[in-house]
């Protein structure tokens, strides 16, 4: 088993490597100049020069790639153009909002979809399997921006149980945090509840046709222990493989989501320094996404091998 | 436990079982009736879909939920159609267990096999895990796993495929059932293997006086493994007898097709292995009379008009057939050919 950890590890590494070649090289690729865009469409030559001197954009492509790795592992990653301020200080701070709403519309997300997956495969062709399955197709087809308008709409609006926007921060209460957390979580996880639930029903459908499950029967079990008992393990595969990758959707979620609630998190940083062509803050707010995903995905790897047992063997 | 030990412990009347299949309702078994005495093993024999195996289901009350049973079905005088689920739990794998065809499916491989034997004893005696543990593996130990005690907890992908049939026989014998149903339990092994198994099974039938139920399409695994035979066809038992008399006076067209259509050592070089002319059956339209009038070379227009009743041919041989005196005739015939 080690060996198959140490190998996806590695996997993993090779993986961040690549991505932030793309990111850096894409990025350098693009039309527009940082400096000219700081000092003003007015700025003289001159002036943008030394601007371009003083942020070390002038140094060649290589020299900037490595500068840039090498401060990502001590942690330095340059400073703002937009804001002048350290651009690590600047992620730490907004991720204190994204990485609570992650959590949150993850953990939605996966009570949902297990709920309702199971509940309409334990009941598969009857009205309550019909009825779930016909709410998830609509879950579906929403789009999680208009969503959230009639989130906002119904709760902050009309009932004002909760705020439109805006994020109230933990050092108040927690409480406030994840009531201003709350709707954006909710519109964030109903696209993906309803995506993994429709997997995670087909996924135990499929193994309560296995033999095995005929056989646990056959040995008294009733239906509902062979469910919990028998099933369930075997169908969390599929489930925890699509997992993995909804949580990059997630995140590519907050981008919009946090706009639409006025949060200052991390996708909202990432819109803002995009719009004001702050490279160096998109450059590393998108290599820490693409490195959350990667992340996640191995220790999904890694919990296959604690789930089924066949993997462990197969790859000593 | 009885005190009439000539009391059946398995009593089947008039057996009927209605699927719904994609072409619509289909009448997989109609009007099957055996009964079967605490020690005595019975063979069902016949082609794939004949029903032989949603017979063996319905005995264990594992068809599916849109099945209709209909007849009677009785263990210990105890009527099993129409019991509740929570009820039948109480008797599947503790009085009536089984074994199943395919080995390297039949276990759940995210379970160690120790705790899969140990399952059913866990589930219908109130031992404890560690003793559970012990009896399971006390059970890999008698049904010949070698090195039961250090393999008890590794997974079923680490066995091969008769050490696995090995498994789910321990598994089925956990709780010491009075009737064991194996559904062609050596179909999908190597035919070295085979004979291993079928002689474990019927060493341990002997041994705890269960009675078995083995259903098989290979004449040659019934007739060394079973003292009685039911032949079916098309969803009913068209032969039924004790094994040897149904093997020296096989009274039914169908029973005489599929003993000829065994491969045989020693026969001349170019001979052609017989057939059964025709297909079977869909069960979703069968026809009005006999099941087998389109595949059989004695065929009548009467035997196309109502299903024909069981002739007794002999002491407790029974035949569904109207036309025995041809085909009884003929089978002498055949056998003599065989000789020449």
């Amino acid at each position: 088993m080690s060996v198959f950890i140490l190998r996806r590890f590695l996997t993993l590494i090779a993986t961040l490597f690549g991505a932030s070649l793309i990111i850096f090289l894409v990025l350098d690729a693009l039309p527009g100049n940082a400096a000219q865009m700081l000092m003003g469409a007015d700025a003289s030559p001159d002036a943008v020069r030394a601007m371009t001197i003083k942020l070390g954009l002038d140094q060649p492509l290589y020299y900037r790639y490595v500068h840039w790795i090498t401060g990502i592992l001590t942690g330095d990653l340059g400073n703002s153009y937009a804001y002048g301020t350290p651009v690590a200080g600047l992620i730490a701070e907004r991720l204190t909002l994204t990485i609570p709403l992650a959590i949150m519309s993850m953990s939605m997300t996966v009570v949902l979809a297990l709920a309702a997956g199971i509940y309409t495969a334990a009941n598969h062709n009857k009205i309550g399997d019909v009825g779930v399955m016909s709410l998830t197709q609509f879950g579906i087809a929403l789009p999680n921006f208009w969503f959230a308008i009639l989130l906002i709409l119904l709760f902050a609006v009309k009932l004002q149980w909760l705020s439109a926007g805006g994020f109230a921060g933990w050092e108040e209460s927690i409480l406030a945090g994840i009531k201003s957390l709350l709707l954006p979580a909710i519109s964030l996880s109903v696209v993906q509840a309803a995506i993994l639930a429709r997997v995670t029903r087909s996924a135990v459908l499929e193994v309560l046709r296995e033999d095995f499950v005929r056989t646990a029967r056959a040995k008294g079990l009733s239906k509902r222990d062979v469910l919990w008992r028998h099933v369930l393990r075997n169908a969390m595969i599929p489930v925890m493989t699509i997992m993995g990758l909804q949580f990059a959707n997630l995140l590519a979620g907050t981008i919009v989501i946090e706009n639409v609630f006025y949060l200052p998190g991390l996708g909202r940083l990432i819109f803002q320094s995009i719009a004001n062509r702050d490279l160096i803050v998109v450059r590393n707010c998108v290599m820490l996404l693409a490195a959350i995903v990667v992340i996640v995905n191995f220790v999904v790897d890694v919990l296959y091998a604690f789930i089924d047992p066949r993997i462990k063997v197969h790859n000593l | 436990m009885s005190d009439t030990a000539n009391a059946p412990l398995i009593e089947v009347r008039d057996l009927g079982v209605r699927l719904n299949t994609s072409r619509g309702p289909a009448q997989a078994v109609r009007g099957v009736s055996f009964s079967l005495r605490r020690g005595e093993t019975l063979g069902l024999v016949g082609e794939s879909g004949c029903g032989k195996s949603v017979t063996a289901l319905a005995l264990m009350g594992l068809l599916p939920e849109s099945a209709v049973v209909s007849g009677s079905i009785r263990l210990d005088g105890h009527e099993l159609v129409g019991l509740s689920d929570a009820n039948y739990c109480k008797l599947r794998g503790n009085r009536i267990s089984m074994i199943f065809q395919e080995p390297m499916t039949a276990l759940n491989p995210m379970h160690t096999i120790g705790r899969q034997v140990a399952e059913p004893l866990r589930r219908h005696t109130n031992c404890s895990a560690a003793d559970a543990r012990r009896e399971a593996i006390a059970l890999l130990d008698r049904v010949g796993l070698p090195d039961a005690a250090k393999r008890v907890d590794a997974y079923p992908h680490q066995f091969s495929g008769g050490q696995r049939q090995r498994i789910t026989i321990a598994m089925a014998l956990a709780c010491q059932p009075d009737v064991l149903i194996a559904d062609e339990p050596t179909t999908a092994l190597d035919v070295t293997i085979q004979g291993q198994i079928l002689d474990l099974i019927a060493d341990l039938v002997a041994e705890r006086g269960m009675s078995m139920i083995l259903i098989s399409h290979d004449l040659g695994v019934i007739a060394e493994n079973v003292q009685r035979m039911m032949v079916m066809y098309g969803g009913i038992v068209v032969e039924s007898g004790a094994t040897n008399t149904v093997f020296t006076r096989m009274g039914h067209p169908y029973t005489q097709g599929l003993f000829r259509a065994r491969p045989r050592l020693g026969a001349r070089k170019g001979t052609r292995l017989q057939t059964i002319a025709g297909t079977v059956p869909e069960l979703a339209d069968l026809p009005s009379g006999c099941t087998f009038a389109d595949r059989c070379g004695i065929v009548e227009d009467r035997c196309r008009v109502a299903l024909p009743a069981v002739v007794d041919v002999g002491a407790r041989h029974g035949v569904r057939c109207i036309r025995t005196d041809v085909s009884m005739a003929e089978t002498v015939g055949a056998v003599e050919h065989d000789h020449a």
